[in-house]
């Protein structure tokens, strides 16, 4: 147990495993979303309410889970680096960013293209999509307070507390956001349905929710590894590296 | 005194590193009771990290381990005399993490840095030098055993010098201890101890 | 002679805030003066109508005293750090998370509580009920705690930094978007006669949880920007 934490904090041994994994990780994920968005995208039937637009749920619901997963991701590698001074729990957060930051953005592009024939219009301040914007500014915080800093070091334990005071937030802003939807407008459609999504949809959009983890997990994979070699791009293992490349 | 009393500080194996180079390594020692120690090394050879690291302020970016045994009163580059308030405000805010101070051990020991006079003036009518004694007046308050003192001599005229490495002396044959950094050597007739960042080692 | 206890320490460190305050009486002004001319932007902006002006108030008071929160909150620390007192404090043998209590209570005072007081005024301008001015002040008092808390919380992460003023909002905006929309359904819910008292109190809640856990988030924050 132990010897495996203390691997965990040496970039060389996480470098090595962490290609391994994605071996075998990308591959399924790749499969896995374009058997769920095939399915998802031609093979369920229309919706009785809402007809072929609805289809979007597809991405744009497991784009805003694992976007709002990311950010604990986020905020509790960030929490392991202020309590246990890992290094590369300062990896996984920093890397964690641009990839939630991302799928937040994916989660707004497609409601908004979904709001279009639903709603008529691109931007409609519903809830969700309300509470997504916000992810997005708490994201963009975190990303633009890495790069205040010079100092390295220091700007990864910041964005750690910032981390942690987001996580403390996301729930009350979240339930805010719900509250304040509802005073204003009794929703006429939601985004998600209650409960009365069918089988033959919900299948897909389960497929789908895995497959965004996954990805999430290869893109973070492929984020650390950049990072650790431009962290470690002086030390000896990244120079043997480097080395044993040109050489293949 | 010697090996008989305990330390005060001791630091266990510092090695700093800053943009890719080393600037010092495996740094190990203890201060003991009775010790004047002076920090060595040419500008950006780590005097003012070091110093830090010792005191508590940086408390990651460095490897090895501080344990402090005591209470210590650590005086850096800037003064932190607020212009808006006056010598004696700025005093008694200076000290009142470690007890309420009466008025008169206040003006005495602004008397002694040669502030008689200025007590109540404000500050921003005052000079660098002058902020700078405020800021070492607190060193004749104070009951911290330990002085971390990062370029003391730093905008004090030649008789404050004196004054100061006097008081020096004065606080660790009473069984205090003093880590300072300083460009110039003391004129002082006790056993200075040196570190140089450079060697490393205390000579 | 021991070290004075955290909260008579505590208390200290809040008077000598407030003379630092009172000796430059402009900081205490601008707030008041920045939340005039923002009142005046919006009948320039949205038309001159009552009953239009009326129906926005609340919002409109809300997110003033928000953004007057935010740019004062840019300097709580910043003098400190500049001129090495943040350092002292850090040393001192009282807890920092209690010691911060004092920063943001003199921020809140200068602030909050004075924005609170003269709110009125502004929201007779805006043509605001009367009988929702009683709810807007208390909604403000409550509220505005929470704003410095928080907001403090993004001066000290980012008081190490050279050009903090943009990034603190980007950094602590969102995290006050709860508060605006508790604060301005409370005015809004007494401008049509029901019960604010239920928002009130979750504005309260979230007072509560931000005194309880902010000021370990600012002394973590202080820590980090000393070190940096």
């Amino acid at each position: 147990m132990w010897s495996f934490f203390h691997k965990l904090g040496s970039p060389p041994w996480l470098y090595s495993i962490s290609g391994v994994i994605l071996r075998w990780l990308l591959p399924i994920t790749l499969v896995a979303l374009a058997v769920g968005l095939t399915w998802g995208l031609l093979f369920t039937v229309p919706d009785f309410r809402q007809g072929n637009s609805y289809r979007i749920i597809y991405i744009h619901v497991p784009a805003a889970v694992v976007a709002l997963a990311g950010y604990y991701v986020m905020a509790i590698a960030g929490a392991i680096n202020l309590i246990w001074k890992m290094k590369m729990a300062d990896v996984a957060m920093k890397s964690a960013a641009p990839v939630g930051a991302a799928l937040t953005f994916v989660a707004l592009l497609t409601g908004a293209i979904w709001g279009k024939p639903t709603w008529g219009t691109w931007w409609v301040w519903d809830a969700r999509i309300t509470s997504m914007l916000i992810l997005l500014f708490l994201y963009l915080g975190v990303i633009a307070l890495y790069e205040a800093f010079d100092n390295k070091e220091a700007a990864g334990k910041a964005c750690a507390v910032l981390c942690l005071v987001g996580m403390v937030n996301i729930p009350i802003i979240y339930k805010s956001v719900d509250w304040w939807y509802s005073l204003h407008q009794p929703a006429s459609i939601k985004f998600t349905g209650d409960s009365s999504i069918d089988t033959s949809m919900l299948y897909p959009l389960l497929l789908t929710i895995a497959a965004f983890y996954a990805l999430f997990t290869c893109c973070l994979l492929m984020n650390m590894r950049a990072e650790l070699l431009q962290r470690g791009a002086r030390t000896s293992w990244v120079k043997k590296l480097a080395l044993a490349g040109k050489s293949t | 005194m010697g090996h008989v009393s305990a330390p005060l500080l001791a630091a266990h194996a510092i090695s700093l590193e800053r943009g890719g180079r080393e600037l010092f390594q495996d740094l190990s020692f203890e201060v003991l009771p009775g010790h004047l120690l002076q920090i060595e090394g040419p500008n950006g050879a780590g005097k003012t990290s070091l110093i830090r690291i010792l005191a508590g302020l940086s408390r990651y970016g460095f490897d090895g381990r501080v344990s402090r045994y005591t209470a210590l009163l650590y005086l850096g580059h800037q003064s932190g005399v607020k212009a808006l308030l006056t010598p004696r405000e700025n005093l008694a805010w200076h000290v009142a993490g470690e007890g309420q101070y009466s008025d008169e051990q206040i003006e005495t020991a602004l008397a002694k840095v040669g502030l008689y006079g200025f007590e109540d003036v404000p500050s921003h009518a005052l000079s660098a030098g002058q902020h700078r004694r405020v800021n070492l007046a607190r060193l004749y308050l104070s009951q911290c055993p330990l002085w971390l003192l990062d370029e003391p001599f730093t905008a004090i005229d030649k008789t404050g010098v004196l004054e100061l490495e006097a008081l020096l002396v004065r606080h660790v044959e009473a069984g205090g201890a003093v880590v300072m950094t300083s460009h110039q050597a003391l004129q002082v007739t006790y056993e200075v101890r040196y570190l140089s960042l450079v060697e490393g080692l205390i000579l | 002679m021991s070290p004075p206890g955290s909260l008579q320490f505590c208390v200290r460190l809040l008077r000598r805030q407030l003379v630092l305050a009172v000796r430059r009486p402009i900081e205490i002004g601008n707030p008041l003066l920045f939340f005039a001319m923002v009142v005046a932007l919006f009948p320039l902006g949205l038309g001159p109508a009552p009953d239009q002006l009326a129906g926005f108030a609340p919002g409109i008071l809300w997110i003033i005293a928000l953004l007057s929160n935010l740019l004062t909150s840019d300097a709580v620390f910043r003098s400190d750090f500049e001129d090495g007192s943040l350092e002292q404090l850090l040393l001192a043998p009282q807890p920092l998370f209690i010691s911060v209590l004092a920063y943001i209570g003199a921020h809140w005072l200068i602030t909050g509580l004075l924005l609170a007081l003269v709110s009125p005024v502004f929201a007779l301008m805006l043509n605001l009920p009367g009988s929702a001015v009683g709810t807007l002040v208390l909604s403000l008092l409550l509220g505005s705690g929470v704003l410095s808390l928080v907001g403090c919380i993004g001066a000290a992460l980012t008081v190490g930094l050279k050009r903090g003023g943009m990034l603190i909002s980007l950094l602590v905006l969102p995290l006050y978007m709860p508060v605006l929309i508790f604060g301005s359904a409370a005015v809004k819910a007494a401008v049509t006669g029901a019960a604010a008292g239920p928002y009130l109190a979750i504005l309260g809640a979230m007072l509560c949880l931000a005194i309880a856990l902010s000021p370990l988030a600012i002394a973590a924050g202080l820590r980090i920007s000393i070190d940096a």
